[in-house]
């Protein structure tokens, strides 16, 4: 490691974060672009003020101590907590330029763009080949039988689970492992071709081997896709991802580069935290 | 190893034996009770029931009447109760469970619904004969009957089929709306499946409820004397309960053991009911 490190524990993590990061050539338009972001649940105001601009093509961590908002954040990149009754948004949130809170922005359009993965594996009762299928149908993305076929196949094989059940494509879901229904989980977000993937804790009930499967696969899936990526496992934001946001009591402490945060933080608090001294 | 720990798993244990003792006896005396009205029946009617019986009408002479008519009128008013009830009474509990919110309206009208359920049988009624009978002239036909079941239906399927929309969990509409589907999309390929056995359940309690009412139908004015099966919604009719009220009440002693063979009648048509209604069920669960 060149760069110099403030303490051993920050040294111990710089190993793990990924090289070569991007290039840091011109500036990109960013994909998400929050400004000003509050939110309440009722009167309890969980986000303060969170601005922040994240770039196509990067995997950018959310992480911060439990209840401190990140989730809370990921999902209004999607208008998830729309479906929560008492729930209130201010400020704005830019996805290609576009405000996502506009009036005349359709939810449905958003979440077909904005894909999401979340921390309980949550398949549908239904077969392995009609979990993937139900999104490309109510898109109206399904197209002949063998056209929907050939994108399950392809959604299965991009989550790195075909090789695993292509031989029992119409049994139930619910018959797979913790680890294979996640990935089913990720291939249904991926059949319908979004071109952002929030992920919330997604290896957080996984054993190590299923977990690496996942990181692995979020390490390709950058090519294609803009994904944030909630995690409380600190080796798991160096892993994987570019870019690193640290919250801290619905405060975005610290955005920065991945290798930055978790080698030369700004903050104190981030530096407390990414070295495990609270949280 | 007589110290406190040892003497208090003893003295637990003897607890949990006498419970059980307890709970078992209590069981006995519920199911005594009913096979001793089922064997009281079934020793006053069995002799009775016959396809003569089962296919006859009703007649002067005790060992010439049957019990066609009723029983026709009994499933032709059930169907009927259902086909208006389970639309209706469904299709308000998706409004008030997943379009409704949790305003202070949505929470008057909850209260309401679940005070209509307890409402007396009778008061429905009255309510199906102005209505149905006189206001909107469907006379004493088996659609205003059916129609005031359904009324009576009502409320027993609304609430039980929010309670089996509030079991579904939300990581599954989560799951759906992340997807990009719409309200209506998500309920009727996610919710509505996982939510039907319970929705069904809820159902042969509330039909169950109808087949053997009996006041409502004598306030709006089905008759006790229907020497015909009834041929549309629009015939006059009369239901099981009825007959078997009507052959009670009377004072010769013959008449008796046709109520009893009625009664079994009216039993074999419930358990019928709910069998069919359980095996449905089952097929639902397991397709899921």
């Amino acid at each position: 490691m060149t760069t110099p490190s403030t303490s051993p524990q920050l040294a111990s993590l710089a190993h793990l974060v990924q090289r070569p990061q991007p290039a840091a050539g011109p500036p990109r338009v960013p994909k998400i672009d929050a400004r000003g972001l509050n939110f309440y649940y009722g009167k309890t105001r969980a986000l303060q003020d969170i601005s922040v601009e994240l770039t196509p093509n990067v995997v950018t961590a959310f992480i911060g101590p439990s209840g401190c908002g990140k989730s809370t954040f990921l999902r209004t990149l999607n208008r998830m907590n729309d479906i929560i009754p008492g729930t209130r948004v201010e400020g704005r949130v830019l996805v290609d330029g576009r405000d996502i809170y506009a009036p005349d922005q359709d939810v449905v359009a958003l979440r077909r763009k904005v894909g999401m993965v979340f921390q309980k594996s949550n398949p549908f009762p239904k077969s392995i080949f009609e979990n993937i299928a139900y999104g490309l149908r109510i898109n109206g993305m399904a197209g002949s039988g063998s056209a929907l076929a050939d994108r399950v196949e392809e959604s299965l094989k991009q989550a790195a689970l075909w090789n695993e059940v292509k031989d029992r494509l119409h049994a139930s879901a619910l018959a797979l492992s913790g680890g294979q229904q996640q990935r089913l989980c990720i291939a249904r977000a991926l059949a319908i071709r979004p071109d952002i993937l929030l992920m919330d804790e997604p290896a957080s009930a996984l054993d190590p081997i299923a977990t690496q499967r996942i990181e692995e696969l979020i390490y390709d899936l950058k090519q294609s896709y803009t994904i944030v990526i909630v995690t409380h496992s600190m080796q798991q934001a160096a892993r994987v991802s570019d870019y690193t946001a640290f919250f801290w009591l619905g405060r975005l402490v610290e955005f920065d580069r991945t290798e930055k945060i978790f080698t030369a933080p700004a903050e104190q608090l981030t530096e407390d935290y990414v070295t495990g001294r609270f949280g | 190893m007589s110290d406190p720990l040892a003497r208090s798993i003893v003295r637990r244990r003897r607890l949990d034996a006498a419970f059980q003792v307890a709970a078992l006896a209590v069981l006995l005396v519920a199911l005594a009770a009913l096979a001793a009205l089922v064997a009281d029946v079934w020793l006053d009617g069995h002799a009775r029931v016959s396809y003569d019986f089962l296919t006859g009408f009703p007649s002067r002479r005790a060992s010439q009447a049957g019990i066609w008519h009723a029983l026709t009128g009994s499933v032709l008013v059930m169907v009927v109760t259902a086909a208006l009830a389970v639309p209706v009474g469904v299709g308000a509990a998706i409004y008030l469970e997943e379009y409704g919110g949790k305003s202070l309206t949505a929470r008057i009208i909850e209260l309401n619904i679940t005070n209509l359920a307890a409402v007396p049988s009778v008061i429905y009624g009255l309510l199906g004969l102005g209505l149905f009978v006189r206001a909107m002239g469907m006379g004493r036909s088996v659609l205003a009957g059916a129609s005031t079941l359904a009324l009576l239906a009502l409320p027993v399927v609304i609430l039980s089929t929010r309670e089996a929309l509030r079991a579904v969990p939300p990581s599954l509409r989560e799951g759906s709306y992340a997807l990009g589907a719409t309200k209506w999309q998500t309920i009727w390929h996610q919710v509505l499946p996982v939510a039907t056995p319970g929705i069904l359940t809820g159902l042969i309690l509330a039909l169950s409820r109808g087949v053997g009412e009996t006041a409502p139908l004598i306030t709006i004015g089905a008759l006790t004397y229907v020497p015909f099966a009834p041929d549309s919604l629009w015939s006059a009719f009369t239901v099981l309960p009825i007959q078997i009220f009507n052959w009670v009440s009377r004072p010769q002693v013959e008449f008796r053991a046709n109520a009893a063979a009625g009664i079994l009648v009216l039993l074999a048509l419930l358990m019928a009911m709910n069998a069919s209604a359980i095996w449905l069920r089952d097929r639902y669960q397991k397709n899921l």
